[in-house]
Formats: structure tokens, sequence, C-alpha cells
């Protein structure tokens, strides 16, 4: 019963009118950043960080996991709408959401991904909840060594699990880790890769370079492309599915759900890999697979359940661990320091406000989701036939406002705009960023916990070897390596990432 | 052959992730170091500089070996886009601390909509005074932010 009093306080918190406020806004701010092509998540939740600035921090977090959901659920509706992916999660999307608005049933498909999105949110919220507890009390007998070791499986994970080459991504997240050491060693006081430039001395802002490598090398790349746009569907035709949709559509919903809800618990898992796998997953469990591309809704309704489901799961390892699994959560974990939070295990314990707070007000904004924007289609339909011309200057301004007010320094944003130069030649040289982001929000944690496991061992490294939990990270991490040299799972992972 | 790398993507990337390994590396060994017990800060760049050199030199040599053109990064990297974007926004980051917001935000929309092949200056200047406008009402006004609107 401690679950319900649990949740109970968690209500209390969400359901205040102000907090419900902030969470409608983020919402709906969300969404209408998110829905802008060419612009996921990570773009979004840096472009709106600003905002929350001013709020106390639990309303800022429920205002940011928020704009997370909308913009997630913009992307989808950009995929399905112009068939343009703001980020790879809704890409699966894309098959067959585009292909049913070019039948003129982008409504139902719009539809469905509400009604599935939102049955998944609560399937995961409420495993979230269940799962929270007894998660924490193990969290809480973790060293310094099994946390290294955790970091360094959840780095491993998500380049075995991200798309691209493995060894560009081992690459990407090495530097990342580097990238992360800028600035003064809090243990020493030396100063590191500063070149004697003062504003380097705190370290660079992740928002310098999630703007600089999502939005500004973004951009760079979108406009190379832009010729090639096609045109907004404009009839969306009817909003509600049909009995036959439904009944197409309600087992692909619930296997999504429980897709995503575990592979989003995973490190570098999270909402893209869910909707792979469940795209993947209903195709071969189809009688009629080759309908799949041409509009089949349970391409829509799977995938969107799976990606929704596994970023509301994302947010356990954040929650319990203070680690983050992607790029988003690297993103909500740079937000809550900035609000003076430090995110681990024991943030249950001293802020259970804010903690069930942040969970039930997922629920909520799922909820909202359904409630408020589907109605609003027509404005978003609107948006998205404002051409890229006239967008990209607009985003560009929001870059720069973005970076420069995290610390009022000018300086960010010609940094930013290395960064940005920098991200479009990593397009251009097929290096996904995302792994440099985790490294980069792992770098400092990970070397804290690599010196105090050895000082606690006396400089003896058998440590991560010879501690259970240690032990066992490890070996899960090693079997990844190993998972990836046979020649047979290399295969079925390039097919799986290809498949678009 | 030397042209031949240069086309390589994977030869571009390895040389890249080869330089940023041995820089961090060398940077490195210039702070104390410590043990591996009382570990200095120049420790664990030192290990990660390394690793991400060897990935490097790895990537670099296999795309040597696997022969040049089979991914090629000549003629697919568009100089256009990123001179304008980054000009633009440079212009901004230096203008807008003594020129102010509004002639900072009309610069780097019009420096930035170059970017484009066909762009039409009436258009630009329209949409930078939007834009400008917009800007000193939500983020000026609205969002308090402490950069000056016109000139001082």
């Amino acid at each position: 019963m401690e679950l319900l009093s649990n949740l109970s306080l968690g209500v209390e918190a969400a359901l205040s009118w102000s907090n419900l406020l902030y969470c409608f806004a983020g919402v709906t701010l969300g969404t209408l950043v998110g829905v802008l092509p060419g612009l996921g998540p990570v773009a979004t939740i840096a472009m709106l960080l600003p905002v929350t600035y001013g709020l106390p921090p639990d309303a800022a977090l429920i205002m940011l996991a928020g704009i997370y959901y909308g913009a997630q659920y913009g992307g989808s509706t950009a995929a399905i709408l112009v068939n343009l992916p703001g980020e790879s999660s809704s890409l699966v999307t894309c098959l067959d959401g585009h292909a049913m608005a070019r039948a003129g049933r982008a409504g139902a498909a719009l539809g469905i991904a509400a009604i599935g999105s939102f049955f998944a949110g609560t399937l995961a919220t409420l495993v979230l909840a269940v799962a929270a507890v007894p998660l924490t009390d193990f969290a809480l007998r973790f060293g310094p060594a099994d946390y290294f070791s955790l970091m360094a499986l959840g780095l491993i994970a998500a380049v075995v699990l991200a798309q691209g080459e493995v060894i560009k991504a081992l690459a990407m997240t090495l530097l990342g880790l580097l990238l992360g050491l800028v600035g003064v060693d809090v243990n020493s006081g030396a100063e590191r890769f500063t070149f004697g430039v003062p504003e380097l001395a705190e370290g660079i802002s992740f928002v310098v370079i999630s703007m600089g490598i999502f939005g500004i090398g973004e951009i760079i790349a979108n406009l190379e492309r832009d010729t090639a746009r096609a045109g907004a569907i404009r009839a969306v035709g009817p909003l509600l599915p049909t009995r036959d949709d439904y009944r197409r559509a309600w087992k692909p919903v619930l296997r999504g759900s429980a897709l995503g809800t575990l592979l989003g618990v995973l490190p570098g898992g999270g909402a893209m890999l869910s909707s792979f796998a469940s795209y993947m997953l209903e195709k071969r469990l189809a009688k009629d697979p080759s309908r799949f591309g041409q509009g089949a809704i349970e391409g829509v309704a799977g995938p969107e359940s799976a990606n929704n489901a596994g970023a509301q799961t994302s947010f356990i390892p954040l929650l319990v661990m203070g680690l983050p699994s992607n790029a988003v959560m690297a993103l909500m974990i740079g937000a809550m320091m900035i609000h003076g939070i430090v995110p681990g295990p024991q943030v249950m314990g001293e802020r259970p406000e804010l903690f069930w707070g942040l969970i039930v007000s997922m629920w909520v904004g799922n909820a909202l989701l359904l409630l408020l924007n589907l109605p609003l289609i027509g404005v978003w339909t609107r948006l998205l036939a404002v051409p890229y011309r006239l967008l990209y200057p607009a985003i560009l301004l929001f870059c720069c406002i973005g970076v420069f007010s995290v610390n009022n320094s000018l300086f960010d944003v010609l940094l930013a705009v290395g960064f940005g130069l920098l991200g479009y030649l990593f397009i251009k040289l097929r290096c996904e960023p995302a792994p440099l982001l985790l490294g980069f929000v792992i770098g400092p944690l990970m070397e804290e916990n690599l010196r105090r496991a050895m000082l606690l061992s006396r400089g003896d490294p058998t440590v991560f070897f010879t501690r259970p939990i240690s032990a066992t990270l490890l070996l899960i991490a090693v079997g990844f390596l190993v998972l990836l040299a046979l020649p047979r799972f290399r295969t079925t992972r390039e097919v799986a990432f290809a498949e678009d | 052959m030397p042209l031949g790398i240069i086309d390589n993507r994977d030869a571009v990337a390895g040389a890249l992730f080869l330089a940023a390994g041995l820089a961090g590396s060398a940077l490195a060994t210039a702070y104390p170091l410590g043990s591996a017990m009382r570990m200095g800060p120049g420790y664990f760049p030192l290990l990660l500089g390394i690793a991400l050199a060897v990935l490097g030199a790895v990537l670099l040599l296999r795309s040597l070996r696997l022969g040049a053109g089979r991914e090629t990064l000549r003629g697919s990297l568009s100089w256009r886009p990123a001179a304008f974007v980054g000009a633009g926004v440079i212009a901004f980051a230096l203008l807008a601390q003594e020129q102010g917001l509004l002639l900072a935000t009309l610069t780097l929309t019009l420096l930035s909509g170059l970017a484009r092949r066909g762009a039409r200056l009436a258009e630009l200047l329209g949409l930078g005074a939007a834009l400008s406008a917009f800007g000193v009402a939500v983020f000026s006004f609205g969002l308090g932010l402490p950069l000056p609107i016109l000139p001082r």
C-alpha cells in the first residue's frame, strides 16, 4: 500500500493548478516546436530549456517532461503528414503513417498514434511507479566501482544498440567523454583543456553542445536537402479510427507497449530502439506482411505505442541511478543540475514530492496530449505548411537566445557555432552524434567514480572484478562486445537499422 | 591516391579521431598524472586520449585497406549553407552586446537567409523585421533577456 500513498503524494503535487498549467504549457510548446520539420526531441528540449529557468525545480521538471512527450508526439505528426521525421524514433512512423496520409487517412493514423501512446504511457507510468522503490533500494547499495562499471556498460550498450557503425560510435563516445572533462578539475583544481580561456574554466555547457550539434548542425544538413521536400498533406480525414482499425490495432498497441516498456530501461534504448523493434515484430507477426509500407495501421499503432512507453521508462535509470541512458535523458540530467537537483537514488528519499509528482505528471502529460492535441491537429497541419526557408532563421534565433541565456554568455554562442559546423561534418562522415552527447554528460561522473573506487581499493584495479555487482555488470558489457563480434548478430543489426 | 584518401569518409573520420586522441593525450601529459590510487588530473584524460587515438588509427587503416571510393565525401559537402548559417550566428554573437538585439537579429536573418540559393532579399528583410519585433517582445519584454535592444 506504500505504492498508493506514494502515488497520492504524486497526485497532490502534479494536480496542483500551477503544475497542471506547466504540464499543459510544456506539452503544447513541445508539440509546437517538435512538429517543425527537422527538430527532434533533443533540439526541442534544448531550445525550450531557458523557458523553465525561472520556475521552481518541480514545476520545471514537470514542464520539461511535458515538452519531451509533446516533442515526440509532434515528431510523429510531422512524420505522418509530411514524411519528415524529426528524429530517428519517428522514422518508422513515416513508413505506414505517411502511406495512410496519402490515402486520405491521416486523421486515423494520428488518432491511433495518440490513443496507442496514451495507453502505452499509462502502462509505462505504472511500471515506473511500481519498480521505483525496489530499484532505488538496490541502487543505494552501489559503490563507486559498481557505478563505474554500470556507466561503462551503459556506454557500450548505447553504442551497440545505436544506429551506425560501432567503431565510429565508440570513438564518438570517447570524444564526448574527453569534452566532458574540459574545465577545472574538482579534485585538484587544475584547469584542463581550457587553453587559458576563462570562459572554459567552468566547462562546456551541455546546451552549447546539444544546440550546436542538434540545432545548428542539423539546420545546415537540412538546408542541403531542402529542395526535395514534399508538400504537406492538407486533407486529414476523420480523426477517429474506424472499428476495423481498432480491431487491427489493439494487439499491436499491447505488444508495442510491453516491448517499449522493457526496451526503454536499457541503456541506449528508449524511444528509437523500441519503435524499430516493434515495427519488426509487427511485420513478422502479420498474416500479410506485404501490406506494411502501404499504410498498414499496425505499423503505426505498434511503434507509436512502443516509442512512448520507451520514452517513459527511459526515465527509470535517470531517476533511480542518476544515469542518463540516451541523449534526451542526458539533457534532462543537465536540466536537473541547472535547477540544483543532483539526480540519483537519494532524490526519492529527499524530495519525494518532486519524485512522485514527476511520475504522476508523466501520466497527466499523456492524458493532456490525447485530450488537447487531437483537436489542435488543424493548427499543426497549418504550421507544417510554413516553408522551411521562413522557419530556419527563426529556429536559429531561438538557438542563439537559448545558448546565450544559460550563462548570459555570447562566447557560448560562438562555441555553439563551432559545434554546429563539427556536427555537420559528423553527419557527413556518418558519425552518429548521440553517443558524443551521452559521453559528454557521463564523462565527469565516470572519472569521479573511477578515482573514488581506486582510492578505496588502494590502487588495486581488481576491485572491479571482485565486487559482485560490478563484476556482473562488466560481464554483461563484455557479453555485448562478444555479441558484436559474432557475424550473425552483426548482420541482424545492420538489417534492423537499414529498414527504412 | 592522396586525393582518394581525402575522398574517403572513413579515412577522414579516422584521421579526425586519431588527431583528437593524440592532441588530448598530449595535453593530458602536461597535467600531473598521479598514481593509480590517487589519480591526478591527467590520468583519466590520458587513458581516454590513447583509446580514442587507437580507434581512429584502426578506422583509418581499415578504410585504406578496403580502398578509397566506396564512400565518397567530395562533392557531398555543401559549403554554402555551412558558411552562411555559421556567419549569421557568429554575427549575432558579435553584435548583440554592443549593437543590440534588433540589429543582431536582423543580421542573423539576412546572413543565414542567404544560405539557400535563390533567396529573395525583400522576403528576408520582411522576415528579419518580423523576427526582431517578435524577439524583442518575447525575450526582452517577456523573459527579461539581459541584452540591450538598441545600439548603445
